[in-house]
């Protein structure tokens, strides 16, 4: 269906599009689950750990009629730190905190009204809301625990972003992937700077250390990113047993060469274990379809 | 998982440590000894200990008592400051029974219960307290005395009276003034000479920050934590300690060295110029948040000197101290050092602005300018629409509505046209001014006409967005609104957008239909802009918007201090924006963050224009601004006689812009 028809709306789809002279032309499009975006997740103990501190959470809601809303895709990934607090418990309290807010503030908003307005808070005001939900609900239930939180919020062909920590989203365009997300580790970014190899930073006394985590007291800064998704195009999601143990170039190759999202993530995995598995592996992908 | 939060370390026990279960057991952290403060907020550091404290009778909970004395000799008048492995007290010496001799003692508790370690820790302070001892410059506090009893040691200094930096910047409205911040600097540069140049080897101070300099009430500095000041030797391995957020990167790979104080200098500076604490942001990203970011009002040769203070890389640092304060020096904020003065940009800086041209209408002029092929035309109260020569402003034809002019013309097709207050849209000949149609709409017109698709796209104060053919003056269609349409109307690929003063911005395809609605909390008079796939609009509701082209989303929002009235300019990756607060704005784009602002002395209504790397906008303080647009920073000023609501206008080099004072202006840009 045409945009303009889609949002403005004839009464049945049977219905042929009005005649728009000015407007560009569109094709004419058979609405089914497979114009969706795609998704596949894997979370894997890996090979040296006991326990999964890993947590995912994959909400995904599409219409099709009269005045639609646009398809809506919330990816969370979350790697809870180990120590005295269980990881798990504080990663999967705080991907469930960040989606519980973004779903409401975001998507049952929008079933319950079409018009947007200022009484709302922007998207990336409740990404970065969601994940102070998720800082104040982690320190008032597990005090102490930390995880990181990486979140990519679909809204048609734009993808919203935020992050604590050091899983990383990537975007996983023809040319390979280019890593949207900053770590917060403190190793990183003397690499970064130059101040430190890669090999010091490996073996540096200091290379777990974040320098921001959710549960962390006081002000927690959040990064927020926004990105138009080509067709085609995906997003990566995934914590740092994943790129920790190969090259951004290798994930991009193995990817690029698997059958379908859910295919690319159980290859990354089998490939960060045969690496070694030296941590938790979690791992979603979205693929956009292509443009018809 | 192996991953640790620093933030969160700090709070826990740690394994590698025996002897935590004591009743007392106080966390410690090494770098965050003070003087002269109260106890430390909870800091990201790199080293914490935890260690117990016993109780020995002279003291209440591990720290010594009040009326407590001391070797027969110093009694104990109160704390000053905890922290770290210390507690810094204050104290009378008995010794000097006739005056009120006061000094300070640092107290540094011996938690190692290996012997030998034990030792090494004795040996460590008598070294500091040795070394400190010798050394002599108004700007170190002198060491008295010091002793070591059980597993105590104690350091009798100099009390020094005064407030920390870190502290007269937290009750500082404002900023502080940039020459009183450089007189600081040089002098700290002058205690750093002293201790570089120490013999037989430097001084390394490692622990620069604001909360580790006191200043008196003589404005004379004073550093006053050595806790972890180390005998410089080439190429040895330190200990790694430091407060994050003020050390040098290379301090993680163990370098210690003059240029590392040098670094943690500029960190301080940079601190105390933008007031903000780097300890609570990434470490290492002072770059990334340039000072006029925050505070507009510090010279460019000041940031500079920060900056080379702040290279990641030794080698791109002043290669001394005294090499820093000698460009400290050649400051002009240096020349009026130790005065207090407010930090206002000095007018001095600021080039002259010459008119090219000047042109004078019969009233106001509210509209903006619009030039084309080498003729500026505008609208003014006195009813007409006028026509200019672009280069040298004379006059070439004037068009007599029945109304003032406020809408802005627009000009496409050959024709030139412009609303007004007499409720007519008129189509005129661009060349000669002479009038092609007229169409009628049941409102006052301010709203300024957009060009596209052979079509004349226009908002009334009668509720209706009009679409009117070029050629015919014809109404195409018209689209009911919620309230007086008094932007210009944004047109896109399929849709046109445009705010009421109900406070809604529509989006309407071109065949009048509603695709989407976004409700502000008040009038959308600001014109919407599109870029980037983003339309980006102001409201009196005082914020500035971006929403999603598609759906309407909002994507973020910036709230400024009033109603926003003018209307947003793009270049790049950054949106320039002015508000009835005074301030014009420099906003990401892509998140709304802000990347500078410049006050002005009344309400910005007009819109800013970009052009080559410059932004020009008029405030209601009569000025026209041209302002650096990576910087904000203020490229010169032209006073007029009247408010400027109009938006400047810039085509081949010159800027365009109306005032109040009935004149068009003409400069170079």
């Amino acid at each position: 269906m045409s945009f303009l028809r889609k949002l403005f709306g004839s009464k049945k789809q049977d219905e042929p599009a009005p005649v728009a002279p000015a407007a560009p032309p569109h094709a004419e499009k058979v609405a089914s689950g497979s114009s969706r975006a795609q998704v596949g997740w894997v979370s894997d103990v890996g090979k040296q750990r006991t326990t999964n501190e890993d947590s995912v959470l994959v909400v995904q809601a599409s219409q099709e009629g009269n005045n639609a809303l646009p398809p809506f895709t919330l990816l969370i990934l979350a790697d809870g730190m180990g120590g005295h607090q269980s990881g798990e418990v504080v990663s999967a309290l705080a991907a469930r905190s960040m989606a519980r807010h973004i779903v409401q503030q975001v998507y049952l908003s929008a079933l319950a009204h079409r018009d947007h307005g200022a009484q709302q808070p922007s998207i990336q005001e409740t990404l970065v809301e969601g994940s102070n939900l998720a800082n104040s609900t982690v320190n008032a239930t597990v005090p102490g625990g930390g995880t990181t939180l990486v979140c990519a919020l679909l809204l048609g062909s734009r993808a919203y972003l935020s992050n604590v920590g050091d899983s990383r989203a990537y975007l996983v365009a023809s040319n390979g992937l280019q890593q949207i997300s900053r770590d917060h580790s403190l190793v990183d970014r003397l690499v970064e700077l130059g101040q430190l190899t890669a090999e010091e930073a490996a073996s540096h006394p200091q290379k777990n250390v974040l320098y921001r985590a959710i549960g962390q007291s006081g002000v927690l800064e959040v990064d927020t990113f926004v990105h138009s998704i080509q067709p085609g195009e995906g997003l990566l999601l995934c914590s740092d047993g994943l790129w920790g143990m190969m090259s951004d170039e290798q994930m991009g190759q193995i990817i690029a060469a698997a059958a379908s999202p859910q295919a690319a993530c159980e290859a990354l995995a089998v490939a960060a274990n045969q690496a070694g598995g030296r941590d938790n592996i979690s791992i979603v992908l979205v693929q956009f379809p292509d443009s018809s | 998982m192996g991953k640790s939060s620093l933030l969160k370390r700090l709070g826990e026990p740690d394994d590698a440590q025996p002897g935590q279960d004591g009743p007392q057991e106080q966390e410690r952290d090494l770098s965050t000894q003070q003087i002269g403060k109260p106890a430390a907020p909870p800091q990201p550091a790199l080293e914490t200990r935890r260690v117990n404290v016993a109780q020995p009778p002279l003291r209440v909970e591990g720290r010594l008592a009040e009326g407590a004395t001391l070797q027969g000799r110093y009694r104990v008048l109160g704390v000053i400051g905890a922290g770290g492995m210390s507690t810094v007290y204050k104290a009378q010496d008995l010794h000097f029974p006739r005056v009120q001799r006061i000094c300070a003692i640092k107290d540094m508790i011996n938690t190692a219960t290996d012997p030998a370690i034990r030792e090494m820790v004795v040996q460590n302070f008598e070294r500091e307290a040795s070394l400190l001892a010798t050394l002599s410059h108004p700007a170190i506090p002198q060491v008295y005395d010091y002793f070591t009893d059980g597993d105590r040691s104690y350091l009798v200094m100099e009390f020094v009276h005064g407030q920390d930096l870190e502290t007269v910047l937290e009750e500082t409205d404002g900023f502080l003034p940039e020459p009183r911040v450089v007189d600081w600097a040089i002098q700290i540069c002058e205690v750093l000479i002293h201790l570089h140049n120490h013999k037989p080897n430097p001084i390394i101070f490692r622990d620069m920050k604001p909360s580790n300099v006191m200043l008196d009430a003589q404005n004379r500095l004073r550093l006053v934590d050595f806790g972890i000041a180390k005998v410089f030797q080439s190429g040895q391995k330190g200990t790694m300690i430091g407060t994050e957020g003020y050390s040098p990167p290379e301090q993680y790979r163990g370098i210690a060295e003059p240029r590392g104080d040098i670094y943690a200098l500029g960190a301080s500076l940079h601190h105390l110029l933008s007031k903000q604490d780097p300890r609570l942001e990434p470490p290492f990203s002072f770059h990334e948040r340039p000072i006029y970011k925050s505070n507009p009002l510090v010279s460019a040769e000041l940031q500079e000197i920060v900056n080379r203070a702040l290279e990641y890389d030794m080698n791109q640092r002043f290669g001394s101290a005294e090499e820093m304060k000698r460009a400290l020096l050649g400051l002009r904020s240096a020349r009026t050092s130790g005065r207090t003065i407010p930090g206002t940009m000095e007018d001095s800086q600021i080039g002259d602005q010459r008119a090219i041209w000047q042109f004078a209408c019969e009233d106001e002029v509210r509209s903006s300018p619009a030039v084309h092929g080498g003729v500026l035309y505008v609208g003014a109260y006195d009813n007409n629409l006028y026509a200019l020569n672009a280069e040298d402003g004379k006059f070439k034809w004037k068009y007599p509505a029945d109304g003032g002019i406020a809408s802005s013309p627009c000009v496409g097709e050959g024709k030139v046209f412009f609303g007004s207050e007499d409720q007519v849209l008129y189509a005129l000949n661009a060349d000669s001014g002479r009038l092609v149609w007229t169409c009628p709409t049941k409102g006052r017109i301010y709203s300024s006409p957009q060009v596209e698709f052979g079509h004349v796209f226009i908002g009334s104060d009668d509720h209706h967005l009009y679409a009117i053919n070029t050629a015919s003056g014809r109404v195409a269609w018209k689209f009911e609104a919620e309230g007086a349409i008094r932007s210009r109307p944004a047109v896109g690929s399929d849709a046109i957008y445009f705010g009421d003063d109900s406070g809604a911005l529509s989006a309407i395809g071109v065949n009048g239909q509603l695709l989407w609605r976004f409700r502000a909390r008040r009038a959308v008079i600001s014109s919407p802009l599109l870029s980037n796939d983003m339309l980006f609009l102001g409201s009196q509701d005082w914020h500035v918007y971006a929403l999603d082209l598609r759906s309407g989303w909002a994507i973020w929002r910036y709230r400024t201090g009033g109603p926003v009235v003018s209307s947003p300019a793009v270049d790049g990756s950054t949106l320039f924006i002015g508000s009835s607060d005074g301030e014009v704005y420099a906003l990401d784009v892509t998140n709304g963050y802000l990347v500078w602002r410049f006050k002005t002395e009344d309400q910005v209504a007009s819109s800013p224009a970009v052009y080559d790397g410059a932004v020009y906008v008029g405030s209601a303080d009569g000025f026209l601004y041209s302002l650096n647009a990576k910087t904000g920073q203020l490229r010169w000023k032209f006073q007029t006689n009247g408010p400027i609501i109009s938006s400047p206008a810039v085509a081949d080099g010159i800027v365009y812009v109306g005032s109040m004072d009935h004149n068009v202006y003409a400069f170079p840009a």
